[in-house]
């Protein structure tokens, strides 16, 4: 009997039972849904993640305060404040640098005539905006001099002036504001970024450093240092010549650990990427025993239907049909059974990830592999759990099977 | 003459739980081309046996078979498979017919087994329901056909592959009379073209329709006798 008959035979064997197919192939259906929307929704998550972190900046190295110790017991990163300007100024005189921008931190309440807004407030250099990939979409940054003059200006996200600004149609540039009742002039608004990770990009302010460490958050140390190398492959180098600054900077014995920690950019991508990974593998093992289950659906039900169909075996043999002829036509029709599973699957599961990414703020990215994968372990499961039940039917007697009643 | 079923002391054993049946006791049985036997007896008088080896469905505990001048009793499943495919055209007491199958569908399934292509099948499964007056129900499934007319559908099936004999197994055991006799009008009329025809059953009206009955009892042949009076069918009524 050739392949397209046996395949006729099972639509028509299929179709004959539709409920009962139907229902054996949710199993399958389920499955492979499960494996197609976890991978995509894993895969998505990586790339946006991946996204998010090539967006702080370009060549990027974050020097931040090492931890303290207290009788062995790390008390975690930035517990120390061991970085100054001075480190950051002395980063800068490296061959491999080519931009700093150190960072202090902290909320602010910013208020115009009546309006009022909170947002988080950034001190940062002019470097800024080279070292962490940012625009400024209307009016200007600050300049060096304004930053050692401790200038009172500030450069906003476009969150801030939608919420401060509310309807009104001025111009945020010149407008004199209140940061935590110190008087700014706005003269830049940034382009908007979108958000990384949990941080909203275009929700800060961002002032002279020297301006926030005298005025708003008091205190000499700076928070963050953000490096960015002269270029990709001096990043190691870059790395290494802020680490001998700095150890030098802080006197520090050469068997003394450094009390600041380097992370590159890099080093957070792979770190999110392996997370994210891990986390794919799991939901996929996951969705996998849905799949074996599902084969196993298809075992149960291959077997009802060979007791049932027990006389038309008998009949087929008896007019000639071979061992082989029923070994394959029923493996043929558990494989039609998970194909057409499969097949249902990958459709619902290609449509709950675009639902999931329409509706959600989960982002997916759905592939040819895992739709490809989905597809060729339904056949497999159809070929593993349908050759038990062929293989009865198969070595059934004809005498017996006709008898059969 | 040639003989195209040749049984030499064929013996067939059963094995019930620790209890052994001698179904065929040593049975020799000769049947030449063209001759129309039916084959008789109780139940439990190893008829079904004979029937079943015939058929090449089952296989002898020991002795000699040849079908058509080929041994067969040492012959494997797949070889016998082949066998009932070419050279036996099977006709049941309940038909054996697929359910949720035309009978044109139904008609090509030994084409389907011996490998000839979609069109050839067709067109002989066609001639085939036309030889039996059916050309009319083509695309009808068997339960949208009476008794009579699934069984003329199983005789076209059996007819199909142009097989050496025809093996009737009770054919007209669910039918009514009038139905019955016009089924073995159709077997006289085969016979008749030159067919080889098969017929085990119990009931004597039927069995005098063949030219020779063979008597079963206990696993053994009592009787082998040309029948004397032979009823001959009515003109086959063909209903369409």
């Amino acid at each position: 009997m050739s392949l397209i008959e046996c395949v006729r035979v099972s639509f028509r064997s299929i179709r004959a039972n539709g409920l009962r197919s139907v229902l054996t192939m949710l199993g399958i259906i389920i499955g492979v849904a499960a494996v197609i929307a976890m991978v995509a929704i894993g895969e998505g998550t990586s790339s946006s993640v991946a996204s998010q972190i090539n967006g702080l900046g370009s060549n990027l190295l974050i020097v931040s305060p090492g931890q303290a110790t207290q009788g062995r017991v790390s008390l975690g990163a930035g517990s120390l404040n061991t970085l100054t300007m001075a480190d950051a100024e002395a980063i800068a005189e490296n061959d491999s640098v080519a931009g700093v921008a150190p960072s202090v931190n902290g909320r602010a309440q910013i208020v115009w005539g009546s309006n009022n807004y909170s947002s988080s407030l950034e001190g940062t250099t002019a470097d800024f905006l080279q070292v962490r990939n940012a625009e400024v979409a209307q009016g200007r940054f600050f300049s060096n001099f304004e930053v050692t003059r401790q200038f009172n200006v500030a450069v906003v996200g476009t969150e801030v002036v939608s919420n401060l600004f509310k309807n009104a149609t001025t111009n945020p540039i010149g407008q004199t504001v209140q940061i935590n009742r110190v008087p700014f002039t706005i003269i830049g608004v940034l382009k908007s970024q979108g958000s990384s990770g949990m941080t909203n990009n275009d929700d800060r302010i961002l002032i002279p450093i020297t301006t926030a460490m005298s005025r708003l958050t008091g205190g000499k140390n700076v928070g963050t240092i953000y490096v960015s190398a002269a270029s990709s492959d001096v990043m190691d180098k870059a790395q290494q010549d802020i680490r001998q600054t700095l150890r030098a900077k802080h006197n520090l014995r050469p068997q003394k650990e450094d009390d600041f920690r380097i992370t590159s950019q890099s080093d957070i991508l792979s770190t999110a990427q392996e997370v994210s990974s891990s986390m794919t593998a799991l939901l996929s093992g996951i969705a996998a025993i849905s799949l074996i289950v599902g084969g196993i659906g298809v075992m149960n039900i291959m077997l009802v239907s060979v007791t049932e169909r027990t006389r038309e075996i008998g009949i087929r043999k008896a007019i000639g049909a071979k061992r082989r002829d029923i070994l394959r036509q029923f493996l043929i029709e558990a494989v039609t059974l998970s194909l057409i599973g499969g097949i249902l699957g990958i459709a619902f599961g290609v449509g709950a990830a675009l639902l999931i990414s329409k509706l959600g703020s989960l982002s997916t990215s759905i592939s040819l592999t895992p739709i490809l994968y989905a597809f060729l372990t339904s056949s497999l499961v159809g070929v593993i759990f349908g050759v038990y039940p062929a293989r009865k039917a198969a070595q059934l007697k004809p005498i017996d099977a006709l008898r059969y009643e | 003459m040639r003989p195209v079923i040749q049984i030499e002391d064929l013996k067939k054993q059963y094995q019930i739980g620790d209890q052994e049946i001698m179904a065929l006791r040593g049975v020799s049985l000769t049947i030449d081309e063209g001759d129309f036997v039916a084959i008789m007896g109780p139940s439990g008088s190893g008829k079904s046996s004979m029937m079943n080896v015939i058929g090449c469905l089952d296989k002898p505990t020991s002795g000699e078979f040849y079908l058509d001048g080929q041994p067969v009793s040492l012959a494997h499943d797949d070889e016998l498979a082949v066998i009932r495919n070419q050279k036996i055209g099977f006709v049941f007491q309940n038909f054996n017919l697929l359910p949720r199958t035309t009978a044109v569908e139904n008609v090509e399934l030994p084409l389907l087994y011996g490998g000839a292509s979609a069109k050839e099948r067709r067109e002989r499964a066609i001639k085939a329901l036309i030889s039996v007056g059916l050309a009319e129900r083509l695309n009808n499934k068997p339960n949208e056909l009476s008794g009579g007319q699934q069984q003329r559908v199983s005789i076209a099936r059996a007819l199909v592959n142009d097989p050496v004999i025809l093996l009737a197994d009770e054919p007209t055991g669910a039918l009514d009379t009038k139905t019955s006799e016009e089924i073995m009008g159709i077997f006289q009329r085969l016979n008749d073209a030159g067919k080889t025809v098969i017929l085990v059953t119990h009931e004597p009206d039927i069995a005098e329709y063949a030219k020779r009955i063979v008597r079963f009892r206990d696993g053994q042949i009592i009787s082998n006798e040309v029948v004397q009076e032979r009823r001959i069918a009515q003109a086959e009524e063909v209903r369409t």
